[in-house]
């Protein structure tokens, strides 16, 4: 007998998900995903350079009412989603988060939140684990107050989500530190491995910033150097040996170091989607980024399974058929899908070349290089999110 | 209180699932699932047996004891293949023992 391990819903892992549809017809070629990421707003306390959101935010007042989130769980559970990821922007700005996360319970659906933590108080944090809520991932900028609350552009954030980590704990939830990783942090991630066993984490993902919207606009500011790159791909080796049972680490690497793409989302439309605050259904949470893609909303006259299955934006680069040269004939054009379409588009202006990230690519040895100069260049002044397209931080005592 | 970790499955253990490690049927893929934090395991059938059994009152003994009689094997490799599994799950951090019983 066995667990068949082991489907990490987000991005990576396709194991899980090929064990559940073995055999089975699911929506002719593609079931539908296992978890879903609903952005419920892009509002955020913090201005993380790297943030993972659209550099054009969707404001609070195209965001989707508490009735509509509601419903669009309910849609989710019902066409077979098991499990829903809460995210933002920083999702405890929408007051009525503990009522989607019941709502989510009373659907059925498994939840998890990604925070900051900085809005949260011990008290609704409680409320939300009565809610239903069923794991917690709280991001952190470092292990090191006054560096982490400078990356964050917030004073004391650092301080708060220690205070909540441990809340977490307290009330008997699973917690995952995510430690988004640059040139600029590199140097604390065994103080920020400690930290995790410390806070009794039981999952650590080491994410090294993917360069894209926000983190595209900082890439000269965040690349790390590729001894730096080394000597992280060393200490997480050890650390995971080291502590296996104890903290699972997930190790993303800096993909223009890269020699093989990373199957992106798992490949286009292939497991994952998420919900954009104005209830855009999106193929990643980058896809935005692509200019010339049409992408359909809950608000529309489409169910989400109808979006999913059949609008254009999913099927343009769904499976094999659509690739070009040299992934069309590539060995590996069902092990990595051609890497990131976001990717392709940001550094080649056509999201269906080869992902740059890939060897094969005419272009790897050009990005290899630039990432090396901009690395050594080493401008360490970054360009906060905000929703006025960026401001850059000011000369006083940061930076270089 | 934190979670167990490190738990070493025994004939004595008392196991049960925490509460965000969730069994659940899956009506969509008409399969067994456990939700656990982003991720999705998808147990075979006798797991879901043994599972089904682990409600923090049951000794794996018992289990053990209840899979030979049913299954008309033998209880050694009945007992071995219960403990491999609930001990996998346990060090991945989905699986937690009774400390004492509630009635």
């Amino acid at each position: 007998m066995s667990i068949l391990d082991d489907g990490k819903t987000t991005t990576s892992a396709d194991d899980g998900l090929a064990a559940l549809e073995t055999g089975r017809s699911t929506a002719e070629t593609f079931g539908i995903p296992l978890a879903v990421l609903a952005e419920v707003t892009h509002r955020c306390p913090l201005q993380c350079p790297y943030c993972s959101n659209p550099v054009e935010l969707d404001r609070a007042g195209a965001e989707l009412s508490t009735e509509e989130w509601k419903k669009v769980l309910s849609e989710l559970a019902e066409i077979g989603v098991l499990q829903i990821h809460f995210s933002g922007g920083e999702p405890t700005a929408r007051k009525d988060l503990v009522e989607l996360v019941r709502h989510a319970s009373d659907v059925g659906l498994y939840s998890n939140l990604i925070t900051s933590a900085v809005l949260l108080t011990r008290e609704r944090l409680a409320a939300l684990a009565d809610a239903g809520l069923s794991h917690v991932q709280i991001s952190f900028q470092g292990n090191e107050a006054a560096a982490a609350d400078r990356v964050a552009g917030f004073r004391g954030a650092h301080a708060k989500k220690i205070e909540v980590a441990k809340w977490t704990r307290e009330l008997d939830l699973p917690l995952t530190v995510n430690a988004v990783m640059h040139r600029q942090n590199l140097h604390q991630l065994g103080d920020i491995i400690q930290m995790a066993v410390d806070l009794d984490a039981d999952r650590l993902e080491v994410a090294n910033v993917q360069y894209y919207g926000w983190a595209l606009k900082n890439r000269a500011a965040l690349m790390p150097t590729f001894e730096q790159l080394e000597e992280t791909s060393r200490i997480v080796e050890e650390a995971q040996a080291r502590l296996k049972g104890t903290l699972a680490i997930d190790y993303v690497i800096p993909d223009y170091y890269a020699l093989r793409p990373k199957k992106c989302m798992g490949g286009w439309g292939r497991q994952f989607f998420n919900i954009s605050p104005a209830g855009k259904i999106l193929p990643c949470h980058a896809a935005e980024s692509i200019t010339g893609l049409e992408f359909e909303s809950v608000r529309s006259n489409h169910s989400i399974a109808w979006i999913w299955q059949n609008s254009e934006a999913f099927n343009r680069y769904r499976g094999t058929t659509w690739m070009k040269e040299p992934c069309k004939s590539c060995e590996f054009r069902e092990i990595d899908f051609g890497g990131c379409r976001c990717q392709a588009f940001a550094l080649t202006g056509d999201a269906g070349n080869t992902d740059p990230a890939c060897t094969l690519s005419p272009l790897h040895a050009q990005i290899f290089k630039l990432a090396e100069q901009e690395a050594a260049g080493n401008n360490n002044r970054f360009i906060y999110r905000n929703f006025a397209g960026g401001t850059p931080e000011d000369d006083g005592g940061h930076g270089a | 209180m934190a979670m167990e970790r490190n738990i070493s499955v025994s004939e004595a253990s008392r196991p049960k699932l925490p509460r965000h490690a969730r069994l659940k049927f899956d009506e969509t893929r008409q399969v067994w699932v456990i939700l656990a934090p982003e991720r999705v395991l998808a147990p075979d059938a006798i797991a879901v047996e043994v599972l089904q059994l682990c409600d923090g009152e049951r000794s794996v003994a018992d289990m053990v004891d209840q899979l030979a009689i049913k299954y008309a094997a033998e209880r050694n490799a009945i007992a071995t293949d219960v403990i491999a599994m609930l001990q996998d799950l346990a060090d991945k951090g989905f699986l937690t023992e009774a400390r004492e019983r509630t009635s």
